[in-house]
This record gives C-alpha cells, sequence and structure tokens, in this order.
C-alpha cells in the first residue's frame, strides 16, 4: 500500500452485485480485516487501475440508506463520516441495479450530498434489453453531475471503464451535493444548522443530529451546538420523511428525462418461481428436500477426500517417525503437530461443501423466499425469518451464524436467535458425528437408497434443529423484554449464481476457518501431546516399574511397551486430570481417555477426534500406522472385555456433544454481541445441565 | 378503510397521502411512498408476511406494518 493509491470505498444496495464488481476490481488481491471495535468483516483489495496507478478498495456492507437501523449499516454511515485523512475514502464508487434505478438512486443522492467525489456504476446492463430499458447516459452523467458507468460485473465488461472513471473523478476531485436538502424543508432550519461549522457540508451535519453520531474531528463547542438540535425528536422524523420524498421527487425528475421502460417487453420469470417457491405446501416440500438433498451430500461427497486426508497424515506421521533419528522432537513432530495439522485440514471438505450450498443459495435469491415462509412460523417461537439464516449457518459454524443476526433488528427476536444458534448442529461436531456413526450404525441402504449412516446423521441435525426451536419457545415465554419489531426484506429477482462468486466465498471461508480455528486446534494438539507426555515425578519411574514388576510375566517386548505407554499416559498429567472427572462421566458410559476428550472439546468440538488419535497414539507406543477410526474401533474396555465404543457409549456421546455448550470461541461471540457475560454463562451452564441428563438417560436406557 | 392488508392477490392499490407519518423511514427509503402504486404479489402460506411490489421494489412485510399503511383504491389524480 503506498501514500498514492487511491482510497475507494464501495456502497450499494443489497442484490446489486456489489460482490461481483468487487471480485473483479480485485481478483485474488483480497484480504478480510476487522473494523475496530466491531467484529463485522471488513473487506479490503488492491486494484490496478492504470500502469501507474493503484487503488485500495474496501467493500461496505450493502444498505439502503445511509440512515442505519442495523450495525452492518452503521459501518457505512460511519465510515463516510470519517474526517481524518488517513481512513476517509477519496472516492466512492456506488454500485446500481439497472432494473432498480429509482431505489439505487437514494442512497446515490445521500452520498452525492457528503460531497465526496462519487462514481456511480449501474450494473446488469445486459439485462436492458430484455427488460425493455433504455437510458440515455450523457443526459445522465450531466443531471446527476458525476461520473456515470454502464457495466455488467459478471461478464466483466465496463470495468476498464470504472477504473478510468475512477481515476478521473480522483484528479477532478469535484464535488458538489445533488439534492441541496435546505431549501425545500425549512429554510431556517437548515441554515441555522448549517452555521454550525464550515468544515461539514450540511448533510454531513444533519446526519451527526439524526444519527447521533458525531466523527472525532468535531469540537466540543460544535457538539454542543448539534445536540440543541436534537431536542424536538418529532420535528427530526418529521424532517427525515420529507426529506426522503424530496429526494424521490428529485430522482423521479432526472429519470423521467433519462430512463424509459418499456413494461411489455418484462418477463415473468420472477413470478412464475415465485408461486412455485413461495406456494403454501409445494414450498414446504421443497425447502425440506432441499436441506435433505444437502445433508445427504455432505456425507456422501466429504467422506472420501476426509479418508484420503486421514489415512495420508497417518502415513507422513509413520514416515517421520521410522526416518528421523528418535527423541523428544520426532515425537512432537510425529504425535503432536503432524496429527495436529491433519486434525485441522480434516474439516475442510464439509465446511467446503456446506458453504458451496449456503453461497448458491444466497445468490439464487432464494433465501430471501425462505426467510418469507418462515417469518410467521419462527415469529411463534420468538424469533424472525431472519433467523432461518443463522439457523441454517450455524450447521458450517455457530460464530458466522450469530454475526449473521445482526439484520434483526428486534432485539429480542436477535438475543433468542443467539441463545439457540449453537444448538444446530455446526461442522465441527459433524466429524465427531462422523467418526461415531461410523463405528456403531452399520453401513447399509435401506429402501435400496437411503444410507442408513446418512439418515442416523439427518436425525442428529433434526435434533438439534428441535433442540434449538423448543428452547427458543421457553424463551420467548420466559424472558420479559420489550422490544419494537420491525421487519421488510427484500425479495430480489432469482439470478443463476455466479461461478467466480461462490468460489470466493468458499475459498473465503475456508481461509479464515483454517487461520483462526486451525491455530487453536493446531496449538491444542501440541499442548496435549505434552501433557500426555509428561507427568509428576512418579512419571518418570514408570518404565523402570513396570519392567521389575512384570519380570517374571514373560511378556514379549512389544507387549512390554504397550504396557508401559499405557501406564504411562495413566500416570501423565492429561491422565490424572482424566481421572479426576472419571467418577462424574462414568455414568454417561465415558472412561477417563473419553474425559481427556471432553476437557479439550472446550476449545472447539472436533479437537474431540484429534484428542482421542493422540491418546491412543501414545498409548500405542511405537506401532503407529493406524488411522483414527481403525485405532477407535480397535480400543478395548478393560471392564467388560468388549468394543470400548459400542451402542450405547456412541449414542451417549453423540447425545452430549448434540446438546453441550462446548466452544469457547462461540462463548466470547455472545459476549460480545450481548456485551455481557450473563448470556454466553447461561448457555455454558443450560446447554452442559441438558447434555449430562440426556447422555445419561440414553445410555442408562440402551445399556 | 383500506390499507395494503385488505388488497387481495394480484390487487393494485395507491399509498394516501395521510399515511405519511405512519409509514416507518426505513420503509419509505425503500420506494414505499405517498402516491405510489403497490401491488400485493403473494401472500405468505401463515396469510403473514405479506409481498408486495412497490416502485419497483419488491419487499416482504409484516401484516402488523401493512395495516398501518392506508390505501385508496383508485389513484389520486393531481390536477
Amino acid at each position: 500500500m503506498s501514500k498514492n493509491d487511491i482510497k475507494v470505498a464501495l456502497i450499494g444496495n443489497p442484490n446489486t452485485g456489489k460482490t461481483s464488481l468487487f471480485n473483479q476490481l480485485t481478483g485474488l488481491n483480497q484480504k478480510v480485516g476487522n473494523y475496530p471495535g466491531v467484529t463485522v468483516d471488513k473487506k479490503l483489495g488492491v486494484s490496478k487501475l492504470s500502469s501507474t496507478q493503484n487503488a485500495i478498495i474496501t467493500d461496505l456492507p450493502g444498505t439502503y440508506s445511509i440512515n442505519p437501523t442495523s450495525i452492518d449499516e452503521s459501518i457505512v454511515l460511519k465510515t463516510l463520516l470519517k474526517k481524518n485523512i488517513k481512513e476517509s475514502p477519496d472516492v466512492i464508487l456506488v454500485v446500481a441495479d439497472v432494473e432498480n434505478l429509482k431505489r439505487n438512486l437514494l442512497l446515490f443522492s445521500q452520498i452525492k450530498d457528503l460531497e465526496i467525489p462519487t462514481v456511480l456504476a449501474i450494473n446488469m446492463v445486459d439485462q436492458m434489453n430484455r427488460k425493455g430499458i433504455t437510458i440515455d447516459l450523457s443526459l445522465l452523467k450531466k443531471e446527476l453531475n458525476t461520473e456515470v458507468v454502464l457495466i455488467s460485473a459478471r461478464k466483466n465488461e465496463g470495468i476498464k471503464d470504472v477504473k478510468a472513471a475512477i481515476i478521473r473523478c480522483h484528479v477532478a476531485a469535484k464535488a458538489s451535493p445533488l439534492c441541496g436538502i435546505n431549501n425545500q424543508i425549512d429554510p431556517d432550519y437548515f441554515t441555522k444548522l448549517k452555521e454550525i461549522s464550515p468544515n461539514y457540508s450540511l448533510y454531513e451535519l444533519w446526519l451527526m443530529v439524526t444519527q447521533n453520531n458525531y466523527p472525532e474531528t468535531v469540537t466540543k463547542e460544535e457538539k454542543e451546538k448539534l445536540l440543541a438540535f436534537k431536542k424536538d425528536v418529532s420535528k427530526l422524523k418529521k424532517y427525515q420523511h420529507k426529506e426522503t420524498i424530496y429526494r424521490y421527487q428529485e430522482i423521479n425528475k432526472i429519470l423521467k428525462k433519462t430512463y424509459i421502460v418499456d413494461k411489455s417487453k418484462a418477463k415473468d420469470l420472477r413470478g412464475n418461481l415465485d408461486r412455485i417457491f413461495t406456494h403454501k405446501i409445494f414450498g414446504y416440500v421443497f425447502f425440506v428436500f432441499l436441506l435433505l438433498a444437502i445433508f445427504q451430500s455432505i456425507f456422501d461427497w466429504a467422506t472420501l477426500p476426509m479418508d484420503l486426508i486421514d489415512g495420508t497424515f497417518a502415513e507422513i506421521s509413520d514416515f517421520a517417525k521410522s526416518n528421523l533419528p528418535a527423541g523428544v522432537f520426532t515425537d512432537l513432530l510425529s504425535e503432536g503437530i503432524i496429527p495436529g495439522i491433519g486434525g485441522v485440514l480434516i474439516f475442510i471438505p464439509q465446511i467446503a461443501i456446506l458453504f458451496l450450498f449456503i453461497a448458491i443459495l444466497e445468490e439464487t435469491g432464494y433465501m430471501s423466499r425462505v426467510v418469507f415462509l418462515m417469518d410467521k412460523i419462527m415469529r411463534r417461537f420468538g424469533m424472525n425469518g431472519k433467523s432461518v439464516i443463522p439457523l441454517i449457518s450455524g450447521t458450517a459454524c455457530a460464530i458466522p451464524a450469530i454475526m449473521a443476526t445482526r439484520t434483526i433488528a428486534s432485539w429480542k427476536e436477535r438475543l433468542i436467535t443467539i441463545l439457540v444458534t449453537p444448538f444446530t448442529t455446526c461442522s465441527a461436531r459433524l466429524p465427531v458425528y462422523a467418526i461415531l456413526i461410523s463405528l456403531i450404525i452399520p453401513d447399509i441402504k435401506i429402501f435400496g437408497f437411503l444410507n442408513l449412516q446418512g439418515l442416523v446423521l439427518l436425525c442428529l441435525y433434526a435434533l438439534g434443529f428441535a433442540t434449538a426451536i423448543i428452547a427458543a419457545y421457553i424463551l420467548h415465554k420466559t424472558l420479559k423484554i420489550k422490544t419494537k419489531s420491525f421487519f421488510v426484506v427484500e425479495m430480489p429477482n432469482y439470478k443463476l449464481p455466479s461461478v467466480k462468486n461462490v468460489f470466493f466465498e468458499v475459498v473465503e471461508k475456508i481461509k479464515s476457518f483454517v487461520l483462526e480455528a486451525g491455530k487453536i486446534i493446531l496449538a491444542l494438539s501440541v499442548i496435549l501431546w505434552f501433557l500426555a507426555s509428561n507427568g509428576p515425578t512418579s512419571f518418570d519411574n514408570v518404565e523402570k516399574n513396570t519392567i521389575e514388576n512384570t519380570a517374571n510375566q514373560n511378556f514379549s517386548k512389544k507387549e512390554l511397551q504397550q504396557r508401559i505407554a499405557s501406564i504411562k499416559l495413566e500416570n501423565s498429567y492429561i491422565g490424572i486430570l482424566g481421572k479426576t472427572i472419571e467418577p462424574v462421566i462414568k455414568p454417561l458410559g465415558y472412561d477417563w481417555k473419553i474425559g481427556i476428550a471432553l476437557i479439550t472439546s472446550l476449545a472447539a468440538r472436533e479437537v474431540f477426534v484429534g484428542t482421542l488419535s493422540t491418546i491412543y497414539s501414545v498409548a500405542s507406543g511405537d506401532e503407529n500406522t493406524a488411522t483414527i477410526k481403525q485405532k477407535m474401533a480397535s480400543e478395548i474396555n478393560p471392564d467388560t472385555g468388549k468394543k470400548r465404543f459400542n451402542f450405547p457409549v456412541g449414542m451417549s456421546l453423540m447425545v452430549f456433544y448434540a446438546f453441550a455448550m462446548q466452544c469457547m470461541a462461540t462463548l466470547a461471540i455472545v459476549k460480545r454481541e450481548t456485551k455481557t457475560w450473563k448470556w454466553p454463562l447461561i448457555q455454558l451452564f443450560g446447554m452442559g445441565l441438558l447434555a449430562y441428563i440426556a447422555s445419561f438417560i440414553t445410555y442408562q436406557i440402551l445399556s | 378503510m383500506n390499507t395494503i392488508a385488505s388488497l387481495h392477490k394480484g390487487e393494485i392499490g395507491y399509498i394516501s397521502e395521510e399515511s405519511l407519518g405512519f409509514i416507518p423511514l426505513k420503509l419509505l427509503e425503500m420506494g414505499c411512498l405517498p402516491g405510489a402504486e403497490v401491488e400485493l404479489v403473494q401472500i405468505a402460506p401463515l396469510k403473514d408476511p405479506l409481498y408486495i411490489c412497490v416502485n419497483g421494489s419488491h419487499l416482504a412485510i409484516r401484516k402488523e406494518t401493512a395495516l398501518q399503511i392506508q390505501i385508496l383504491k383508485s389513484e389520486i389524480v393531481h390536477v
């Protein structure tokens, strides 16, 4: 990033192809950061405008207006009101949808009044012929007094023009308001407002008053004067309404001269598809089948690459062990680091497939129909049609899902959604379920096509959703929070998903998983290895004592080695920890080794599999060629002499994982989103208690 | 008194000027303006929310909001 780079803020309504344009402008030169203080993702990218000029492009959240109604949208306002040179944008690039230009121009007119150089990119112009739209571009440029470019971001058309327009706009640095709100509403009032400070445009001052958002550069004296304008709230509200109507009048005047639609040409694809997807019976049937298909394919498609990754890492670990000189470093590498990396990479197939589906559903516009279908039902449970998106993306990971609740305007509906989202089966539970299912459920087909293992998995997902809904209902009836509920959702046009957008979305999700969750998982694997191969002073004598004690029992060298290894594990730090909690978890069917895995699962549920793998490979001494599944399958319960992972234990474990709040990262996010420790603690203990009781009942009935 | 909620599926109405104070700012900004033509496109299976088209915007709003917005069944003629 150099000083000469042009800082461009990319703004637009949702569903205008803003992401497509961002991807076209920046390609793979993207990175995701956080806005200070909030966890909304900030996407930045570098775009080569010309051979000598680069631009840093910030992709702001989609919004219909500068006046925010959600946290996401307030980011836009905050970015635009910044006055310090470092962060304020040099040029604003507004993306508009050609089919809905009128509404898109409202946001444009607000931005124009901030008096920052602005480029308007009208997107999806390849649809103009089909929709019967004609635009007088040169007149529109003149009327809007700005650079206007026609583009088709998905087809990569007009991108060069956008780049050139950004440069021209930056050089000219010309910025004038479009609507001049003062004269039309209450000239005296707005003249007084403008007199407060010459450093800001009138519209900026107006936004500070109406949105109660003051940039750092505002002096104490100026702020006092601005606050005086806030006293008459009903007047503010009335003037905001008037302002919006006035803007639309101006836009209508301009469009009348420059924009013609021949309505007879519009084809009714939307209407036909809506009749199917929002049909009172077929709409729901389709939705349920879609979910079924998604879950079946996650299980079917992910198994092969997961087994491959699992097997490959077992081999690499074995290779390292047999080819490197024996010692602590080799042990760390082959028993800690390599299985740890494997434990991270193994989730990539599932996460990729799930986000592939979610990205496609969002891109096509189908997700909004689901919101429409589900709102009334969800409201009975104290939630909102928009809660469906967090609950579905919760099947990938509760963290982005809880962040996705920010679009819900009502606090009570949002809080309930946050509290119950961790019940949905996240991808971290999936490997736990997958490995347990493959151990205890036979791999057969019922009715000739339904995979029984897949069906059990589907039941677990259903259990998660059902619990979430029931918990929401209880919260709805017990929480006494009064909030005004407001709900409006745009129903976008149906579109074929763009391969490029879906690809970028999936890559971004995988990248953030590997970097964020992966770090924790890898670090824990190494810590675990240390705790499992070290112990208090008595630990060092295990080898000597065992050899002495068994001297007269004629063990083979191999048997002796295994015996030493497992006694060592029992006496290690982690063994002691597991033994301590064993009495508590014994009624659920677990031993101390599983207990260790339960403890480490607090970092992230998926660590369960890696932990058992580490424990069993330490326990089995040198013979380390088996995959995780083989190791678990051959584990014997010394009390019964039979397999440790039998049906009752497996079921009890799956029930425990379905209910327990075992993810520290999620707790941290809930704290951040609710701004108190109260709610995450309620989740931790409430869900933990439920998990314990439910697993207890499951195990006692089955065994 | 007619509101958006009293429209039938496929029927068209015109938002009355008196509604201005009752339309949430957000809806106003999305094109739900006094005088605008509003079509009830679809009603959700459980009679709520309503799917409307106004000023080129396709929006889903709840019945409680729709009940606040008065409409006329024929266009106001400005002289």
